[in-house]
C-alpha cells in the first residue's frame, strides 16, 4: 500500500523527495547540553543553538529523487574516491530501487560525501555530532533521558542485533519529545564531523593516548564511561572513512534556524 | 619426511631442560648456531629466523573442538590467515538464544596454527550485515595493541596487517573495540598456537576447548532470546560459565572422544572477560601441563589455573574407559552455570587400575545424555505448531521485535515495576481487545497485571497501520501462554475510531 503511494508520487513530481523532506524538518530548541564526550577545550555543558532536524532519516525514495536530479551521484557515475563501489549496491539499478530497497526504507550504502551533497541540495547540512547527540538524548517524554538505565538498554538492544534482516520502514517508531523519529533503533547515521572522532581503535589505550592524533580543537575523549550506548556509536563512526558505505548506515539533515 | 624429527627433537629439548648446564646442539637447521653466548637467549630474540621461504601458505583454520594439523615445516613461511567476523544468534543453552559476535562463526573463534618465525599476513573481514565495527588483538603478536590498532574494521570492510610470530606458545586472541568487555563477553575470542621450531611432541588426539563467562538479563536457563547485561558484567556476576560457547557444546552426542591407550593433548584457553578458571578433568591427572601456554611443562597436575586472557596445554594418557568430565573446579560454575564438558574414552576395562564403577553420570543428572535434546525438540514443535494465524504471527513478530520488545522484552516479560508483562498476562486474558486498543491509543494511569501494580505511560503507537497492529496483537495473543485468538485489521480500524478515557497523550 505504502509502496504504491510512494511510487505514484514519484512519478508525479521528480522533486517530491525534496519537497516532502522540507515539510518534515522539526524545530529543536536551543539549550545547554552535557555531551557524553569530553571536549578538552570546552569542558562542562555546551551551548547548542536552535536548529531544525528531519523527522526521519532520508529514505530510498528521497535519495532516488536526488540521484535523478543530480546524475553525477548515480552509482555508475560517481568516482570511487568519494563513494566506494558498494555505494547504493542494494538498489536494482542506478535509477531503480527494486525489491531489496523499498521506497520508505531508510537509504543505506551511502558515503559521507553523498550524504553531504544530498543535504546541500536541500539547502541543509549534516548534523554535527553534538546536534545529533542532543536530539538523540531525548525519549518520548524527556529531553534528556540518558541517565535512565532502561532507556539505555532499549538502545543497546538494537545495537546487539545483527543487521541480517530487512530494515523496517522509516517512521515506524514513536516520536521523541521533539517529534523526531528513529534516531535510535533503525540505522546508524552520518554526522558532519564524524572524522573528528579520533577514538583510539584500541579501547585499552586510555592512559596513553596518541597525542599526535589529538592536535585539533576537536580533541575529545569519553566523559561518561557508563554510557556505552553512546560509546558504541562513536566507535562505529570512528571506524569509517568518508567514502565508506555500510548496509546499516544512513543519514538525516538539519538546518540552521534563521 | 620431516615429521620424524618432530618426534625426536623435543626429547632433546626436554633433556636440555633437565640438565641446563650440558652442551646442546641447535634443535633445527634454521635456528642460529648455538654457542656459549647464545645459550641464554630465549623467546623473541631467538624467534626471528629471517625472511619467509617458499610459496605463501594458507592457514588451515578449525572450529572448536578441532585443532588444525601440525604445520610440519622446518623453515619460516609466509602464512595467510583470513578470519571473518560474524554476528549471529546461536543457542547458549537449550531453548535460550544469544546474539554472539564471533571470529569465524563460532565461540570460541577459529583455531590458528603457525610456527615460530613465521610471517603471518592477517586479513580481518567484517561481514556486511554486522552492526558493529571490530578489530583483533592477538596475544601472539609482538607490537603495540597486538594488531588491534591495525585491524579496526567497519561492517562490510576488510583490513590487513602482518606480523612475525617471534614467541612460541599458545596465545589468546580477542576483539579490543570499545566497549572491549562487551565484545569479549559476546564471544569474540579464540586462540593461536605458535609451534616451537621443532614442533610439539606427537600425540594421538588434540582438542580445542575455551572457557568464557556470559551475562544475560534473564536468569540461568530462562528461555528466549537473552540480551547482554552490562550491569552483571561490571559486577562480574555471570549467568553462564561455558566451555565452547554453549551449554552442551561438548556433552552428549557432542562429547570429545578418545580411546584407551591414547594420549590426548588439550589446548585450553580462557576468554573471560572476567573469571579465571580452575581447570580440572574429573578422573584424570594431567601427565604434563604447559602452564600459561608457555615453553616449560609441569608434571602430574590435578587442576591448573588459567587466567582470563590466558591458556594452557595439557596432555594425559588414558588408561581406563569412561566419561571424563571437564570442569571449572570453582565448582558452582560447573553445576549451576554450565562449565562442563565431557571426554568419552572407549576401550577395554582395566580392573587392575580401576574397578570400573563410573560415577560421572551421578554428578551429571540430566545434563549428560540425550535428555537435553527433548527440551529443544519440544520447543521447536511448539514454534511450528498448527497455528491457523501463523502468517499473522510471523509478521507480527518482526514488528514486535522492532518496536515493542525494547520495553516489553523479547519474551514479553516486561520489566518489573516499570513495563507490565504481556506474557501470560491476566490483563490480556480478561480483555484480548485491550491489545489493539492500548497499541493505538496508549495507556496511562494505574493498571494491575498478574497481581502487580503499574503506573507508567505507554505512548500511543498510532503511526502503525491497521495491518501492523492486528499482526502484533495476534502475535502477542498467541505467544507466551496468552489465551490465543485473532485480531483482524477490521477490528483494529474500528478500535482506532474509539478513543478510551485512559488514553495517553504520549508526552
Amino acid at each position: 500500500m505504502i509502496r504504491v503511494i510512494a511510487a505514484a508520487v514519484l512519478v508525479a513530481s521528480p522533486f517530491v523527495g525534496v519537497l516532502a523532506a522540507e515539510g518534515d524538518y522539526l524545530p529543536i530548541p536551543a539549550g545547554r547540553f552535557a555531551s557524553a564526550l569530553n571536549y578538552e577545550d570546552a569542558p562542562g555543558k555546551q551551548p547548542v543553538a536552535a536548529y531544525s532536524m528531519m523527522r526521519t532519516p532520508v529514505t530510498n525514495a528521497d535519495f532516488l529523487a536526488f540521484v535523478k536530479a543530480n546524475p553525477k551521484w548515480r552509482r555508475d557515475r560517481v568516482p570511487t574516491v568519494i563513494a566506494e563501489k558498494r555505494y547504493l549496491s542494494h538498489w536494482a539499478g542506478p535509477l531503480e530501487l527494486g525489491d531489496t530497497a523499498k521506497p520508505d526504507q531508510p537509504v543505506v550504502q551511502v558515503s559521507w560525501f553523498a550524504a553531504d551533497a544530498y543535504c546541500a541540495a536541500e539547502g541543509a547540512r549534516l548534523p554535527t555530532w553534538t546536534e545529533w547527540e542532543y536530539a538523540a538524548a531525548a525519549d518520548e517524554t524527556r529531553r534528556d533521558a540518558r541517565s535512565d538505565r532502561i532507556w539505555r538498554e532499549r538502545i543497546l538492544r538494537w545495537y546487539s542485533r545483527p543487521s541480517n534482516t530487512a530494515l523496517p520502514r522509516a517512521g515506524l517508531q514513536p516520536a521523541n519529545v521533539y517529534g523526531v523519529q528513529d534516531l535510535h533503533g533503525l540505522v546508524w547515521e552520518w554526522t558532519e564531523d564524524f572524522s573528528s572522532m579520533l577514538m583510539d581503535a584500541d579501547n585499552r589505550n586510555q592512559g596513553d593516548p596518541d597525542n599526535a592524533r589529538f592536535c585539533g580543537a576537536g580533541a575529545l575523549s569519553m566523559n561518561d564511561r557508563d554510557n556505552y550506548a553512546v560509546l558504541m556509536r562513536v566507535a562505529m563512526l570512528s571506524s569509517l572513512s568518508a567514502e565508506a558505505t555500510t548496509a546499516n548506515l544512513g543519514f538525516r539533515c538539519v538546518k540552521d534556524t534563521p | 619426511m620431516k615429521r620424524k624429527n618432530v618426534y625426536l627433537i623435543p626429547l632433546l629439548a626436554a633433556l636440555a631442560l633437565a640438565l641446563p648446564a650440558c652442551d646442546r646442539s641447535s634443535p633445527s637447521s634454521d635456528t642460529p648456531a648455538a654457542d656459549a653466548s647464545q645459550d641464554r637467549i630465549v623467546g623473541s630474540r631467538k624467534g626471528d629466523f629471517g625472511p619467509p621461504q617458499g610459496e605463501p601458505v594458507n592457514a588451515i583454520l578449525t572450529s572448536p573442538p578441532m585443532v588444525p594439523p601440525a604445520t610440519g615445516r622446518t623453515a619460516p613461511a609466509k602464512v595467510i590467515v583470513e578470519l571473518d567476523v560474524i554476528e549471529k544468534v546461536m543457542p547458549i543453552s537449550e531453548g535460550v538464544d544469544y546474539t554472539f559476535w564471533t571470529f569465524g562463526g563460532t565461540v570460541p573463534g577459529s583455531f590458528i596454527r603457525v610456527r615460530q618465525g613465521d610471517t603471518v599476513e592477517f586479513h580481518l573481514r567484517n561481514m556486511p550485515d554486522s552492526k558493529m565495527p571490530h578489530n583483533i588483538d592477538l596475544h601472539g603478536v609482538t607490537g603495540p595493541g597486538g594488531g588491534a590498532a591495525s585491524s579496526f574494521t567497519a561492517p562490510g570492510h576488510r583490513t590487513q596487517f602482518t606480523f612475525k610470530a617471534l614467541n612460541a606458545g599458545l596465545f589468546v586472541y580477542h576483539c579490543a573495540t570499545a566497549p572491549v568487555g562487551m565484545h569479549i563477553a559476546n564471544g569474540m575470542y579464540g586462540m593461536i598456537l605458535v609451534e616451537p621450531p621443532e614442533g610439539l611432541p606427537e600425540v594421538d588426539r588434540e582438542y580445542y576447548v575455551m572457557q568464557g563467562d556470559f551475562y544475560t538479563t534473564g536468569k540461568y536457563r530462562e528461555k528466549g532470546l537473552q540480551p547482554f547485561d552490562m550491569e552483571k558484567a561490571i559486577d562480574e556476576n555471570p549467568t553462564y560459565v561455558l566451555f565452547n560457547g554453549s551449554e552442551g557444546s561438548t556433552t552428549g552426542d557432542n562429547s570429545l572422544t578418545a580411546k584407551v591407550g591414547e594420549t590426548v593433548r588439550m589446548y585450553v584457553g580462557n576468554g573471560g572477560p572476567n573469571l579465571v578458571s580452575s581447570f580440572h578433568v574429573i578422573g584424570e591427572i594431567f601427565d604434563k601441563v604447559w602452564y600459561e601456554g608457555g615453553t616449560n611443562y609441569q608434571e602430574n597436575v590435578q587442576t591448573t589455573l588459567i587466567p582470563a586472557g590466558g591458556a594452557a596445554m595439557m596432555e594425559f594418557h588414558l588408561e581406563v574407559p569412561g566419561s571424563y568430565v571437564l570442569v571449572d573446579h570453582s565448582i558452582f560454575r560447573a553445576f549451576n552455570k554450565g562449565a562442563l564438558a565431557i571426554l568419552k574414552a572407549d576401550g577395554p576395562e582395566n580392573k587392575a587400575i580401576y574397578s570400573g564403577l563410573e560415577v560421572d553420570e551421578m554428578y551429571l543428572g540430566d545434563r549428560a545424555g540425550d535428555s537435553l535434546g527433548a527440551v529443544a525438540v519440544a520447543a521447536k514443535a511448539q514454534a511450528s505448531g498448527e497455528l491457523t494465524v501463523e502468517e499473522q504471527m510471523a509478521a507480527g513478530k518482526e514488528l514486535f521485535m522492532g518496536t515493542c520488545s525494547t520495553c516489553h522484552q523479547g519474551n514479553g516479560e516486561g520489566m518489573a515495576g516499570v513495563f507490565p508483562p504481556i506474557a501470560a498476562s491476566d490483563y490480556i486474558k480478561a480483555d484480548p481487545k485491550s491489545l489493539p486498543r492500548v497499541i493505538l491509543h496508549g495507556l496511562q494511569g494505574k493498571v494491575t497485571v498478574n497481581g502487580e501494580d503499574y503506573d507508567s505511560i505507554m505512548p500511543p503507537m498510532n503511526q502503525l497501520t491497521d495491518d501492523e497492529v492486528a499482526n502484533i496483537s495476534t502475535y502477542v495473543l498467541n505467544s507466551w501462554n496468552n489465551p490465543g485468538g485473532k485480531i483482524s485489521k477490521e477490528e483494529v480500524a474500528e478500535i482506532r475510531t474509539q478513543k478510551p478515557a485512559n488514553a495517553s497523550a504520549g508526552h
